[in-house]
Formats: C-alpha cells, sequence, structure tokens
C-alpha cells in the first residue's frame, strides 16, 4: 500500500559541499536520483526515511571522463547515457550491454550508476560489471574523498561500507584487458530483474562475476583460479558450485541459478576462446 | 515551482515529493496519463521530461523543476500517430494508448526509419494486455512513414 | 456502402489516443470520499472483531450490519458474502470499508483485525466441498476400449492466471435524492445492477449502473465488479457523498479473480491407424472459496475436453471445489482453453505413441459437417476443423519443418481447437436478452447493455445495424451501457456479442426497416417522432439441450482454430523462446477485419503469457508474487511475430455469416507451445512452462537432442566490444 511523502520533507543542493553537509547534519536522509527503487519501495509501503535529499541539481556528477587512463563515470550518469557515451562503448562495452538489458527505455532515462550501486542490491546490473573490471568507488564524505575497490565496496545483502554522511560521486575504472563478456537472464526478454547475471572479462587472467546467486554481488576467485592454471572446464565449474549461494525466491529458484550460473560460465568460455 | 508543462509555463504549488503522475492528474486535471501499476513496469504513465520518456510513478515532481513536460494532452490529438494508432487498432481498450504514444514519440520524429526491432526496443517499457503489439508496430512505423515522407 | 466487413473509422474516435476518453480514476464529481477495503491476512478461520486505530474525524466506516439488504453478492449461488461477518473463508476476504476525504489520511488508518486461523484446504484435491460435478456421456466406455489397440493415459495441468488488464478496477458510487449511480469499470451493467440490488434491498428506490470507459477485462470485470460497486455503494449510502473505490495493482491481483487452475487425466483408447475409439477424461478445477461462476466455467470446460475430434464412446467428468483462496472466475476462454491444453497435448502423445505426425492423427479424427459431438449435437456445414488445419499446416510449412528440426533444440507444434460461440445450452433462453433500436434526427440509436472494453462492440454492432438498415454507418449512434436507458442484452462475455446481440439488432433493423416503409431513419423521425423497435432473444427452431443428462446442442455454432508454434530452446537458459505464430482462425466472417485480427493477436499473445511466462505464486492461500516485477506478462520483446489468417465460411444463423471471435484465439496457443517444446524434446505436460520447470523436464525418447550446448549461445548473449 502506497506510503504518503506529504509529511516528508526534501532537500536539494546545488553543490556537492552542501549536499554533503545535509547528510551530516540531518543523519537519516536518504540521497535520491532517479529514484527507480526508491519510489518503487514507497508503493509498495516501504519508506526507506522521511527525510529526502534530491542529487540531481549536482549536474557535476553526470558527466563521464578520463582521468589519465581511467574511465571516470559520474554516479548520476543514467543508463541512457552510458549507452550513448562514446567513452564507455569503447572502453567498457560490457556496461554499455548491461544498460541496454536494464529495463525499458522508461527506465533507463532515469536510473543512475550512483543509485544501482547505492541501492546495494545483488541483482544490480552494473555490478557485476564494476565487480569484473576491478573499478573503484569513490565517496565523498566530511573528511574529503575516498576510494574503495569495488570487491570490497559491499559487506551483506544491503549492506556498503558507504556511511550514512557520504556519497557515491563516481566509479572509475582502470582499462580492461581482454574480451569483455555480459549476460543477464530474467524473467522475460525485456524490462526485468535478473535471475542470474554474469559479466566477465577472457584475458590471461580471465575474471568472471555474477549477480543474483548470493546475498551481494560474487567475484568468483576460486573459478578464476582454476581457469587461469588451465584446468578442465568441469573443474572450474566445480570451483564456481563452492562460491555461489543462490536461493529461491519469487522469481525463480536456487535449482536454476547454479544451472544457469554454470551454463552462462561455460558459454562465455567457449565463445571467447 | 515552475515548470513548462505542455508548452505553457506553469508555477505549482505541490509537495516536492508528490509524483509527477499525481500532479500532471490531480493537480493539473490531465487525466490523460495513466496509472496502471505504480512500480513503473507497465508504462502507461510514461510523460516526456525534455523530450525523454519517463514513468511519471516514479518521478518526485521536484525534479522536473525547469524542465518541459509532455502530456498526452500536449500533443493536441494532432500528431499522425494519435491517428495511426486508431486506424491500425494498436489501441483496442485504450488504456496503454497515451504511454505508447509518448514512448513512441522519440522514434517517430527522428528522421532515421526504425526497423521493426527498434520500434520493439523502444516499447518494451510499455505493455499492452488488448493487442499482442503487432497492431502498435505497425502504427508506429505508418506514422513514421507519413511524418517522414520520401 | 455497405460497412460489414471493411475496417471502418471505429465510433470512439481519437478519444483512446488523445487522452479524452475518461476512464473510472479519471472521473470526479463533488464531494467525492476516496474508499478503501480491509482484508483479512488468514486464508480460514474466524473474525473476532476489529480495532479501529485512528482519529475518526471525517471518516465513514461500514460493516456487514451496515447491509440493508443481503449480504451477498447474488450471482449463481448467494453464498459469498460482501463484507466477512464471522467466518474467514480466504485471505484478502473483505471486512470493513474506510472512505475519507484524503487519500493519504485514509491510506494511513491503521485499523487492526482479530482473526482466529483455522486449517486451510488448499490443495483442490484434498477439498471437502464440490461447487458443480457434470458428466457428459456418449456410447459405452468400455465397447470403446474394447476396439482399441493401444491405450494412452495422462495427466495434464494449467495454472491460474492473473488479467492484468492494464486499468485496475474502479468505481464510483453517487449517492442521490432516492436513489444511487454506480459507474465504473465493467463488462456487464445487469450483473451490477442485480446484484446491488440484492444487496441494499428496500433502501434504495432506485439504483442506476453506467460502464465509464474500460482499460481491459478479459472476463476478470465480469462478476468481480458487483463487489468492489457494492463496497463503493455501501460507503456511498452511509456517508451520503460520493464514494470512489479504484485498486491499486497489488490489491487487484491479490484479491481479485483469476482463471481456475485445473488437471485433466485422459485416458484414451485408439486404433493402430490412430483413430480414437474411447476418451476417458476426468477434470479436476479449483474454484477458490465461493461459487462466483465455477459451475459455468466447468461446463464449458468439460464440453470442450475431448477437443474437436470425433468419437463413439466418450465419458468426461468434472467436477470444481473449494479451496481457501480467492475465489476464482471468468477469464478469456472460461474453461476451455484448459481442457482444450489438456487434449491437444494428449493427442500430440498418441502420435508420438502411434509414430504418427501430430497433422495426420488429427485428420484422422477432426469433427466434419454431420459428425456428432461428446453431447450429442450434429454438426453444420459451418464446421471447419479440417479446413483450418490444412491451412496452418501449409502456411506454416509444418511437416517440412517437423522434420528438419527432429533433433534439434528448435521445434514445431500446433493445437487443433474449437469454442462454442454464446451461452452454453440453454443459457441463452435463461439470459432472455433484449436488444433495442430507435431512430434519431441524425439516424438511429443502437440500445443494449452490451460493452464496449477495447474488442470493438460499438463499431461492431452499428456496422451490422447499418448495412441491415440500408444506411450509412455514420448515421448510427451506439447508447452508453446506462441501464437506466439500455435494456439487459445479456453480459458482454461468452463470445456472444456479435452472434446473439448483434443477431438481435438485425431483427430490430428489420422489423424498423418494414415500420419505416421507405423512409430513411432521420427522415421518419422528422416527420413522425422517434421509432422504437426492441427485439427478444428466440432460441434457434429445433435446438435441444438437457441440463440434466447435458446431452444435446451445446452451443449454437462454433468457431474454428489451429495454432502453429515453432519454439527455440536455449541451452544455456533453458528458456522456450517462440520464434513464429501462426493462427489460423473460422469464425464464421470477419465484421471489422482488423478489430477481429487484433482479437486473434491480443488473445494469441494472452495465450503465449500463460503458457511460458506467468505463473500465479501462491503462499499462504494467496498470490505472493503480486507485483507486474514478478507476476509477468509478455513485453513487446516476448511476442512473436504473428501470422494471422481468418478462414470464412459462414453461418447462416448469425448476423452477416458473422460467430463470435472474442476467446477462442486463448484456446490453442498453449498447446501449440508445449507440443513444439515437445518436439525439441523435451516432455512437458503441465503449464506455465517457466526455464525452471523446462530444465528439470524429462527428455523425450528419439535421438538425443543436443546437451546444453555451449557453442550455441542464445540471442541474450553479448560478446560485447568485437
Amino acid at each position: 500500500m502506497r506510503t504518503a511523502t506529504r509529511g516528508f520533507t526534501l532537500r536539494r543542493e546545488r553543490t556537492l559541499a552542501a549536499a554533503l553537509r545535509v547528510l551530516r547534519e540531518e543523519p537519516g536522509t536518504v540521497p535520491i536520483a532517479g529514484c527507480t527503487d526508491v519510489y518503487v519501495a514507497l508503493q509498495f509501503g516501504q519508506s526507506p526515511g522521511e527525510r529526502y535529499l534530491d542529487l540531481t541539481p549536482l549536474q557535476a556528477l553526470r558527466r563521464i571522463s578520463t582521468r589519465g587512463d581511467r574511465l571516470v563515470i559520474g554516479a548520476l550518469a543514467t543508463y541512457t547515457e552510458l549507452r550513448r557515451s562514446r567513452l564507455v562503448r569503447a572502453r567498457l562495452p560490457m556496461l554499455m550491454e548491461a544498460a541496454r538489458q536494464v529495463g525499458g527505455l522508461q527506465i533507463q532515462n532515469r536510473g543512475t550508476v550512483g543509485g544501482n550501486l547505492a541501492n546495494a542490491s545483488p541483482a544490480g546490473d552494473t555490478l557485476p560489471v564494476f565487480a569484473v573490471a576491478d573499478a573503484e568507488v569513490v565517496l565523498a564524505g566530511p573528511d574529503g574523498e575516498r576510494r574503495v575497490p569495488f570487491t570490497g565496496f559491499y559487506t551483506g545483502y544491503r549492506e556498503s561500507v558507504r556511511r550514512p554522511d557520504e556519497l557515491i560521486t563516481a566509479v572509475e575504472v582502470p582499462p580492461v584487458e581482454g574480451r569483455q563478456w555480459f549476460r543477464k537472464v530474467g524473467m522475460r526478454a525485456a524490462q526485468a530483474i535478473s535471475k542470474v547475471m554474469l559479466a566477465a572479462v577472457r584475458a590471461g587472467s580471465p575474471r568472471l562475476a555474477l549477480g543474483s546467486v548470493a546475498p551481494t554481488v560474487l567475484r568468483l576467485p576460486r573459478t578464476e583460479t582454476a581457469l587461469a592454471a588451465g584446468e578442465p572446464l568441469e573443474a572450474a565449474l566445480a570451483a564456481l558450485e563452492s562460491e555461489i549461494a543462490p536461493i529461491d525466491d519469487l522469481r525463480s529458484t536456487a535449482d536454476y541459478r547454479r544451472a544457469v550460473a554454470a551454463n552462462l560460465v561455460r558459454e562465455f568460455w567457449a565463445r571467447t576462446t | 515551482m515552475k515548470l513548462v508543462l505542455n508548452g505553457e509555463p506553469r508555477e505549482l504549488d505541490v509537495h516536492p515529493l508528490r509524483r509527477l503522475l499525481d500532479v500532471v492528474r490531480e493537480d493539473c486535471g490531465l487525466t490523460g496519463t495513466k496509472e496502471g501499476c505504480g512500480e513503473g513496469e507497465c508504462g502507461a504513465c510514461t510523460v516526456l521530461v525534455d523530450g525523454e520518456p519517463v514513468v511519471s510513478c516514479l518521478v518526485p515532481v521536484a525534479q522536473v523543476e525547469g524542465a518541459e513536460v509532455t502530456t498526452i494532452e500536449g500533443l493536441a490529438g494532432s500528431h499522425p500517430l494519435q491517428r495511426t494508432i486508431m486506424d491500425e487498432v494498436g489501441a483496442q481498450c485504450g488504456i496503454c494508448t497515451p504511454g505508447v504514444v509518448l514512448a513512441a514519440l522519440p522514434l517517430v520524429e527522428s528522421p532515421a526509419r526504425p526497423t521493426l526491432a527498434r520500434v520493439r526496443e523502444a516499447l518494451a517499457g510499455n505493455l499492452c494486455r488488448c493487442t499482442g503489439y503487432e497492431a502498435i508496430h505497425r502504427a508506429v512505423l505508418a506514422a513514421h512513414a507519413e511524418r517522414h515522407p520520401k | 456502402m455497405a460497412s460489414v466487413g471493411t475496417n471502418v473509422t471505429r465510433k470512439e474516435g481519437l478519444d483512446r489516443a488523445t487522452g479524452a476518453a475518461r476512464y473510472a480514476d479519471d472521473l470526479r464529481f463533488p464531494g467525492m470520499l476516496h474508499g478503501r477495503t480491509i482484508r483479512t491476512s488468514v486464508p480460514r478461520g474466524r473474525l473476532n472483531g476489529f480495532s479501529l486505530d485512528f482519529d475518526r474525524d471525517g471518516f465513514t466506516v461500514v460493516d456487514h450490519r451496515d447491509i440493508p439488504g443481503e449480504n451477498c453478492i447474488a450471482l449463481i449461488e448467494r453464498d459469498q458474502p460482501c463484507l466477512v461477518a464471522g467466518a474467514i473463508h480466504h485471505a484478502a476476504e473483505p471486512v470493513l470499508l474506510l472512505a475519507h476525504e484524503d487519500r493519504d489520511t485514509l491510506f494511513e488508518a491503521r485499523v487492526r483485525l482479530h482473526e482466529e486461523a483455522e486449517s486451510p484446504i488448499l490443495d483442490p484435491a484434498t477439498s471437502d466441498h464440490v461447487f458443480k460435478q457434470i458428466r457428459i456421456e456418449k456410447g459405452k466406455l468400455e465397447r470403446g476400449f474394447g476396439l482399441a489397440d493401444t491405450v494412452v493415459e495422462g495427466t495434464y495441468s494449467t495454472g491460474a492466471q492473473e488479467h492484468v488488464y492494464i486499468e485496475p478496477n474502479g468505481v464510483i458510487a453517487v449517492p442521490w435524492e432516492g436513489g444511487l449511480t454506480l459507474h465504473g469499470s465493467m463488462q456487464c451493467p445487469y450483473y451490477v445492477l442485480k446484484a446491488l440490488k440484492v444487496l441494499l434491498g428496500e433502501a434504495v428506490r432506485d439504483i442506476r449502473v453506467v460502464q465509464s470507459e474500460t482499460g481491459g477485462g478479459f472476463g476478470g470485470k465480469e462478476e468481480y465488479p458487483s463487489m468492489i460497486a457494492a463496497h463503493a455503494c455501501l460507503l456511498a449510502l452511509k456517508s451520503r457523498r460520493p464514494v470512489k473505490i479504484v485498486y491499486e495493482r497489488g490489491e487487484d491481483m491479490v484479491a481479485t479473480t483469476k482463471r481456475h487452475p485445473a488437471i485433466v487425466r485422459h485416458r484414451t483408447g485408439v486404433t493402430r491407424h490412430g483413430r480414437l475409439t474411447a476418451m476417458e477424461v476426468d477434470v479436476l478445477m479449483d474454484g477458490g472459496a465461493y461459487c462466483t461462476l465455477s459451475p459455468v466455467v466447468l461446463s464449458r470446460g468439460v464440453i470442450h475436453a475431448a477437443g474437436p475430434y470425433r468419437c463413439k464412446h466418450i465419458r468426461i467428468d468434472g467436477r470444481v471445489v473449494r479451496t481457501h483462496t480467492p475465489p476464482n472466475g471468468a477469464f478469456r476462454g472460461f474453461g476451455a482453453p484448459q481442457t482444450q491444453f489438456a487434449v491437444e497435448v494428449h493427442m500430440d502423445r498418441i502420435a508420438e505413441t502411434l509414430g504418427l505426425d501430430p497433422v495426420t492423427v488429427r485428420l484422422r479424427n477432426a469433427l466434419k459437417p454431420g459428425d456428432t459431438t461428446a453431447t450429442g449435437q450434429v454438426l453444420g456445414p459451418e464446421t471447419s476443423a479440417v479446413m483450418v488445419l490444412r491451412e496452418a499446416a501449409r502456411r506454416s510449412g509444418f511437416k517440412r519443418k517437423r522434420r528438419r528440426y527432429a533433433g534439434s533444440a528448435r521445434g514445431i507444434g500446433l493445437s487443433l481447437f474449437y469454442h462454442g460461440a454464446g451461452f452454453t445450452g440453454s443459457g441463452e433462453v435463461m439470459l432472455a436478452s433484449r436488444a433495442g433500436l430507435e431512430t434519431t434526427p441524425e439516424g438511429v440509436r443502437i440500445l443494449v447493455a452490451s460493452t464496449e472494453i477495447g474488442q470493438g462492440t460499438r463499431t461492431m454492432l452499428a456496422q451490422i445495424v447499418a448495412d441491415a438498415l440500408g444506411i450509412a454507418y455514420e448515421q448510427v449512434d451506439v447508447a452508453r451501457p446506462d441501464t437506466s436507458v439500455v435494456p439487459d442484452s445479456g453480459p458482454t462475455v461468452a463470445s456472444r456479442t456479435c452472434m446473439v446481440v448483434g443477431g438481435l439488432l438485425e431483427r430490430c433493423a428489420a422489423r424498423m426497416r418494414e415500420r419505416l416503409a421507405g423512409l430513411a431513419p432521420s427522415e421518419y423521425h422528422a416527420r413522425h417522432g422517434r421509432l422504437h423497435v426492441e427485439e427478444r432473444y428466440a432460441p434457434p427452431p429445433g435446438r435441444q439441450w438437457s441440463d440434466e443428462t447435458y446431452q444435446g446442442d451445446a452451443y449454437a455454432t462454433f468457431g474454428w482454430g489451429c495454432d502453429v508454434a515453432e519454439v527455440e530452446l536455449d541451452p544455456v537458459t533453458h528458456e522456450a523462446r517462440v520464434t513464429r505464430f501462426v493462427a489460423v482462425q473460422e469464425f464464421g466472417r470477419p465484421i471489422h477485419p482488423a478489430l477481429a485480427r487484433g482479437q486473434i493477436e491480443g488473445g494469441s499473445a494472452q495465450g503465449l503469457g500463460w503458457a511460458l511466462l506467468e505463473d500465479v505464486v501462491f503462499r499462504d492461500g494467496v498470490m505472493a508474487n503480486a507485483q507486474l516485477t514478478n507476476y509477468v506478462i509478455p513485453t513487446t520483446l516476448d511476442t512473436p511475430p504473428m501470422d494471422v489468417v481468418m478462414l470464412v465460411n459462414p453461418y447462416p444463423g448469425g448476423p452477416f455469416g458473422a460467430k463470435g471471435v472474442g476467446e477462442m484465439p486463448i484456446d490453442g496457443p498453449a498447446s501449440a507451445v508445449v507440443n513444439a517444446i515437445r518436439h525439441a524434446g523435451l516432455d512437458v505436460r503441465a503449464i506455465p512452462a517457466t526455464p525452471e520447470r523446462l530444465l528439470r523436464a524429462p527428455r523425450l525418447g528419439g535421438p538425443a537432442a543436443p546437451a546444453a550446448a555451449a557453442t550455441d549461445a542464445g540471442p541474450g548473449a553479448a560478446e560485447a566490444g568485437r
């Protein structure tokens, strides 16, 4: 049952410093951007809070640029902006593919990378991409900026190291050597939350990340090691089996997720020789 | 807050977190935009914000401050797609139709002739339970041909 | 110029595409309150009281004691209460109604129900109450089995289906001096009127029901609106203010009716050449907590259960039973999709067993003119089973592809089906529908209760009347379905609107034409004033039906269809993707070809969704995935290109030769798809055939289809960056 927002407050600040001050001075404030998750939560009576901070005036955070050899994706970049970016197409095509498979165009026009990260769902569409790209999350807080390796960003189901007085300002991605791969499996061909999702890079040291098979997005170190060591594929898949912990839920089953995770890895391996 | 609604500058005194959908339907009295689900899945609430389709059930009205918002009423019934969608029977019960028309609008307005695959993709966020979509695709392609005669 | 058979501009004009069309939630009345329904959370038990933990100022609260007449939603039975009085029979059962001017205040009000739970019956196989039981018997079953070379048995099941009309249920009750008007989204204004009269008794002298623009029905707004209308009226009566109740999507999915889940068992005797000698069918349907329309759903289900086939010895036993879940109800097809799914997959299994191909086994048994059905109905020349089957097989390249795809991850499958038009047996006689026609200054106006819900009622009826009167289509107006204005022409269901109501209007036109004596209607109107003609339904002569023995002419006529589906099994995701769909249907002839095509394309898409995507997940007796994120219907990217063929075989008993087409298209897709999946090597006998189930489906015999071939990447994979 939809939550009424009339008793809630919304702050909108034009500078990052002012936004951070709000988070510091009014604990419990919920930062919002595209609202494609927050407003769904409100629709179903799960209010994340009563005080909100609209980040969309912070235009600088929309930018997609480079810093040295790294791709810098501003937290407010939308999926549409990712798809239209020449930089993303050139350097991180698996992210473009992930963006293309997010919802319909209406959602792509609004959902942001920062929101995807902050929402911290294990089904977040960009998460396996950043995990496998060994990206860094850039956080701004009262003590300035800090960087957290993506693979250390999540600590549990919907939990990250982001402190309540911090904001994600960007994701930085070092150059990715090797061929990039992405495949999302949803309940239907479009507009679907993922049941299982693989992002991967085929290189001397292959990297793999899966979404929706554990409380957080997962890199697969044992699977990667097995593949890098030239072990037979079935040995790598046995390692995979030990690394994931899928569940039954309203959308799918643990059995299915297990089987398809293995199939996705098999497919990636066969198609990127 | 100030915005431009269907080409007209408007000033609204509404709660900033109110859904754009409710502001349009209730505060502005424009009931052409429909609520089908409230969770951003059906697309019936699609409006254009600065020319881009979004689902208005997931937009806090404060975020369209200074923007151009177009609802189905903003087309004044004169866009070719509004006629082709009726002629091709791309609208049966019609509840999804305003959202479909607006979601397809950028594609129809763009000179490059869309493939059927592009039409499907553009409308993947608009659910229709009546038509099976075939007639909607026909309508969009027909409108595009009319808009950009060779 | 004749309008029947052409794609005239629809009567609605552009309103739906401009935002001008006004649906229930678009309507406002001065002083209007919003309404809310408080529902049970336990599936079975007792209500021992409730607590209203909110400031009552500005609130109207209604419970069962406020009901002036009978506390029931009158339909076939009167077993379903409007509001729980004590016994709880399903979760989400309505208990209290609240109204307030401000919607936020209304929904913030905290109410606690004091419920005592009992152990619910959730499995229809263990039900303790049968709503209806039907047996259809033809010939002598044991004799038939005696003639068989082989006996094939199988059990097939279909899941519930949620309508997902894009407009949720919504109504507004407006009280006035001496009466009440109910506006809302609905298919059957007179059903609502009858239910309200029973509910309100003597308390309301004058009740008027008016259909507002309706955003989809599919049967989900056949009987359910009586419930939401009852609620709005009770609040309006108590508050003396207009009251609007519009459901949020989640509430609509949880609390309103769904398609009856079914389990169908077949035991069939066949000769080695594939001729059916005996058919024994058992049908079990889950009706949910109350009777609603279950007896009629079962009826249509069992009548169609032996499929469009000739067989001398048939026994069909059906029962629909109670479980402690929200009541199931009307959904396009109304029992026939469930039973025809079963018989069509069973026919393919018979073919597999005998080493025959699916077309041949059906050709050998398909009903022909002069044959008798399971109820002993002799079929007339408008019987097109063989014609649609041959055309579908030819057009789809069925036999060639059947050979080509064998052993691969692709499959092609077909289904042959039929659908009775109009109410079963004595149903139309019981309805005693009336239709009216009157002159106006511009021409004529049609007076019927048949509703436009997207299928083109107004347009199609106007075409029939225009041509029958010999006037221009533009001169025919159609009155809004308002019970104070139009007669009861029966519900807008059962594929009856064109054939039965259109037929009545054709007779009205004929009678009016006589009375006009050569004058145009507008001329007559100018000279003599209004001319009004009404016709009442009369059954075609010579028809016989027995509700006791279920023998006789079940329907005035049948439509015939054959669908062919091509699927591709994705070895990585185990999804079955439909790549091509051919639908060949014969329903007399189309009155408006584009509208008829729309019914076939839309009904087929809805059938494909039911077959592959739509899974109602129940937990504790109620739908747990009541969100469009988690109960998924097909999007543009899930719907295959559709090749639709409308064959003509005029039915003399229908207006201009037309039968009905609203439901038939949904009878075929599920079995066509499952038969295609079977061809691709998986033994599937239940729907939805979700990837989770296909992953575990046993492989069928024959050359083993390749296991998850990692080298065949499915279409969704992206080698990014090449």
